[in-house]
């Protein structure tokens, strides 16, 4: 049976790892290489890096970093940030990454999903979605809509994120990365009814991602949400629960997750 | 294009098995080359046939659909030499797609294939994701090197929509291992000199490093005769040495 995914997330600025709410007070957290492996030897299931740097001076770093990641933690790597042509994939893959995730460029040439997708198979690319509430909408609305952005949460958009998440899949997106944005970095769980919306939708793989506190977060995002994965950065970071703490709460909860096997031969 | 080990300088005496992992532009290499480095193997990337001739094991990695691979692989002039590997006998091990171009054909996109094992890649019936993307257990059908040391059932890492569904009077025989998602299919092959796996043991951790290594092992022991007299290391692995 498919086990449920715990996945670290690693954001990525000038080659290092940086914590602090996404992309302000930003504090380094380490070598990317090294917390990668830290994290496989704990029981992460796969890694996820987001470049938060983005900048074009930036990408040979981040090759770079890919690659010595791919030679440390012999488990999936996906990429995102900054990628924008068919090229920029090809790049990053070659480097060592597994998949490639797409955000704003997704959003500005939907065309991008399909050509990557055409070219590497679908598998290979993770449309991330970054989706906030609408305004006005009441957390227990009967139909709650969010809309999605961009730009690492900075710009809005005029697409509705359960519509943009179906459209995904339709042109080639292998899994989706679901961001809520109102709860990212407050620690109050994962957004549960987007995560269902979402889910009931599609039937690409869903990570869930934004708001993680508890262990009992996770078993919500898969029971509640439906994800087949799910993602936090901070709580791992800091130590506050460990991978491990993660998987015990999923399986006492009856959701199958990966017996962990150390790379020692 | 030299062998791994003598680029660091350390050929010669370590003489670790020479495999040469193909390359026709179907993702990521990095991760094979390191695995099979972490397990004392010399790695070559292999583009062209020329880089075939001196390797001891073969190994076709690759994700993604069948048709643009058959046809990368055609304009490498790599199809007819890796036919000819196969039929001589010696060791190769299919990866996801390198296994899906074993069978016939793929109805991903009709493209022919190898034909080394009958049978087609066809979808994955009836599950309830797709792709079929994370850890799931490897069960056994039959015991074989490859998984020496692996307990049966042991989570491996897929990424995958279609796989290869072994047909006619050798199927049972050729299918190494299953896996469920949705419905059971097909997740490793084993026919002779021929091995295949639907999973990605590059990324599968602790448990895919042995895998690697018990390939190595195996295809030293077929290199040396069959695993017979001259293999340094029985080819279970775990089953004693000496």
């Amino acid at each position: 049976m498919l086990r449920r995914r715990v996945i670290p997330c690693l954001d990525v600025a000038n080659g290092r790892v940086v914590k602090g709410t996404r992309f302000v007070d930003l504090v380094d957290e380490g070598d990317p290489p090294e917390l990668a492996a830290r994290y496989a030897d704990e029981g992460a299931d796969e890694i996820v890096f987001l470049d938060i740097t983005a900048a074009p001076e930036g990408r040979r770093t981040l090759l770079d970093v890919v690659e010595r990641t791919a030679r440390r933690a012999f488990i999936p790597l996906t990429v995102g940030g900054g990628v924008r042509t068919v090229r920029d994939m090809r790049d990053v893959l070659r480097a060592g990454a597994d998949k490639v995730s797409l955000n704003t460029a997704a959003v500005a040439d939907p065309s991008l999903v399909s050509r990557c997708a055409a070219r590497f198979g679908r598998q290979a690319v993770v449309v991330a979605i970054d989706a906030r509430r609408v305004a006005g909408a009441a957390p227990d609305a009967a139909d709650p809509r969010w809309e999605v952005l961009v730009r690492g949460g900075r710009d809005t958009t005029t697409l509705e994120a359960v519509e943009w998440a179906v459209r995904a899949a339709e042109l080639g997106a292998g899994e989706l990365l679901v961001t809520s944005i109102d709860r990212d970095g407050t620690q109050s769980g994962y957004d549960t009814a987007l995560l269902r919306a979402i889910t009931s939708r599609v039937t690409v793989p869903v990570i869930a991602s934004g708001g993680a506190a508890a262990p009992s977060d996770f078993v919500a995002a898969v029971r509640d949400g439906g994800a087949d994965a799910v993602l936090a950065a901070s709580i791992f970071h800091r130590r506050i629960h460990a991978i491990a703490d993660v998987k015990r709460a999923l399986q006492a909860a009856g959701i199958p997750v990966r017996a962990t096997q150390g790379v020692a031969a | 294009m030299s062998w791994a080990a003598s680029r660091a300088g350390s050929g010669g005496p370590r003489g670790g098995l020479r495999v040469a992992v193909v390359d026709y532009g179907a993702g990521n290499l990095v991760s094979i080359e390191q695995g099979l480095t972490f397990v004392g193997a010399d790695v070559r990337i292999a583009r062209t046939p020329g880089d075939l001739e001196d390797a001891e094991a073969v190994i076709v990695p690759g994700v993604g659909a069948a048709a643009p691979a058959m046809r990368r692989l055609a304009r490498a002039g790599l199809v007819d030499p890796l036919l000819r590997w196969i039929a001589l006998g010696k060791p190769y091990l299919g990866i996801c797609l390198g296994l899906q171009l074993l069978f016939d054909g793929s109805d991903e996109d009709g493209a022919a294939t190898f034909g080394v094992i009958p049978g087609r890649t066809v979808l994955l019936e009836d599950a309830p994701t797709l792709p079929h993307i994370g850890w799931n257990q490897v069960e056994r059908r039959h015991e074989h090197a490859l998984f020496a040391g692996l307990a049966d059932g042991t989570d491996l890492y897929f990424v995958h929509s279609y796989a290869g569904r072994p047909d006619g009077a050798g199927a049972d025989a050729i299918t190494l291992a299953e896996t469920e998602h949705g419905r059971r299919f097909v997740s490793a092959v084993d026919r002779g000199n021929v091995l295949g796996v639907q999973f990605h043991p590059e990324r599968s951790g602790g448990a895919g490093i042995r895998l690697l290594g018990n390939f190595a092992r195996w295809a030293t022991a077929l290199t040396a005769g069959a695993g017979a007299e001259r293999s340094p290391v029985g080819a279970g692995g775990t089953a004693g040495s000496d």
